[in-house]
């Protein structure tokens, strides 16, 4: 009601990314609403479907917070919520530099049934997502997961990579992963027309990403990866669509995932929250 | 666990109210132009290739509706986010300057970077900038 009422569209320009991070961070005071679906599949088990909705709130232009709410289906099985995640990203320089880093520093507590891959880290594979709803929700996790985003922008072309360290807190190795991205807007300059189909509305890139192994076995052993093309489309209407059919790279990935999400951001919510609280702004 | 649910909520809510109470104000002071003299000579020599593009007005105010008025005001006025583009200190700034600045942001100030805006479209915000009638002017 709040949202309907006092926020403003901001119509900002979303990266089209869904796994890795640019350093871009949400305008201060903008709360982005964003909910995305990955349906995966699974060769010695039933297919998925996992999806997570982020509140992502822009806190001051140095740091966004956000929160996830994960869940899943599982084909011939059940539909499970599977925990939530807090994220923290801060910017670590003021101006923009040849390399923009990034600290991020996220909190999980989702259960052994959550699917949505949202990173991939140690050995994580497609052996992980096999067993029975029933039995996976058992498993508990309580994660810190920290990255460390590095991303420029360059003639149009945004180049992202992401380094990402996370830990179980039940006394388990920390565990390694990696992100990277390439993306480009079709077109550079704006048209003067408002239009729901001008290139310069459409983002196009690819990402990479994987697991790095664990503390105690670190490389490329045992891990799984993916390639995935992703597309967004920033439409004037203020929602923002976005698009990524990723395919596994070797037998321990899942062979497909597709991926798709829609986002609208609000501008003002911060504002407005301040108000109810007897601020001024 | 509920109760450390509850703990993380609320302390989240209250890291989300207290940033945003204690975000720093539009100052209506010099303060916030001085920004403007930070930008290098480099930058601030740089011309800007869209001067003579006859669009690139017209496209730049739709971007500044788009990314730039919730904060500036629909008429580049100010507002209590963010300064007036109108003052003299703006309009007298070089298009160099005002594309650093874009490019940069002014984050302690509040004011995102805006380099995921491609360049050219950061052109064509400045020459709408430039078009701008500066404060205690008449159009013409």
């Amino acid at each position: 009601m709040i949202l309907a009422v006092i926020a403003l569209p901001a119509r900002a320009q979303e990266s089209p990314y869904i796994v890795t991070y640019d350093h871009y961070l949400e305008e201060p005071g903008s709360l982005e609403i964003e909910y995305f679906s990955t349906f995966g599949t699974q060769r010695a088990g039933n297919d998925f479907l996992a999806y997570w909705t982020e509140f992502e709130y822009g806190a001051t232009a140095w740091w966004t917070t956000e929160v996830y709410l994960d869940g899943q289906t599982t084909f011939n099985d059940s539909t499970l919520f599977t925990g939530f995640r807090w994220e923290n990203r801060f910017r670590l320089l003021q101006h923009e530099h040849f390399i923009n880093p990034v600290l991020y520093l996220e909190y999980e507590h989702i259960s052994g049934a959550d699917k949505i891959l949202k990173e991939i880290e140690g050995h994580d594979g497609e052996a992980d997502t096999v067993g029975p709803n029933a039995l996976a929700r058992k498993e508990h996790k309580n994660e810190l997961e920290l990255k460390l985003l590095l991303s420029k922008t360059f003639k149009g072309w945004n180049i992202a990579e992401n380094t990402l360290a996370a830990k179980n807190l039940a006394n388990s190795p920390w565990e390694f992963g990696y992100a990277i991205g390439a993306s480009r807007p079709l077109a550079l300059k704006a048209s003067v027309q408002r239009c729901s189909f001008c290139p310069e509305n459409f983002i196009a890139g690819i990402e990479l990403y994987g697991g790095l192994g664990d503390r105690y076995s670190f490389g490329l052993h045992d891990t799984s990866h993916y390639l995935a093309p992703v597309i967004a489309w920033n439409l004037p209407s203020d929602w923002n669509l976005r698009l990524s059919p990723g395919f596994g790279l070797n037998d321990n990935s899942h062979r497909f995932l597709l991926r798709w999400g829609v986002s609208r951001e609000f501008s003002g919510f911060g504002s407005a929250i301040s108000r109810l609280f007897g601020g001024r702004s | 666990m509920t109760v450390r649910v509850s703990a993380i909520l609320l302390l989240l809510t209250q890291g989300v109210v207290t940033a945003q109470t204690n975000s720093v104000p539009a100052r209506k002071d010099n303060s916030v132009y001085a920004e403007l003299a930070k930008a290098p000579k480099k930058a601030a020599v740089r011309q800007n290739p869209l001067e003579h593009d006859p669009d690139a007005v017209a496209a730049g105010g739709k971007l500044f509706a788009l990314h730039c008025a919730e904060c500036h005001g629909e008429m580049a006025e100010g507002g209590r986010k963010a300064p007036s583009l109108l003052a003299e200190q703006v309009q007298q700034a070089t298009p160099g300057t005002l594309f650093w600045i874009l490019t940069n942001g002014v984050v302690r100030h509040g004011m995102p970077v805006w380099s995921k805006l491609p360049e050219p479209q950061r052109w064509q915000i400045v020459s709408y900038l430039k078009s701008l009638t500066p404060a205690g002017k008449s159009p013409q």
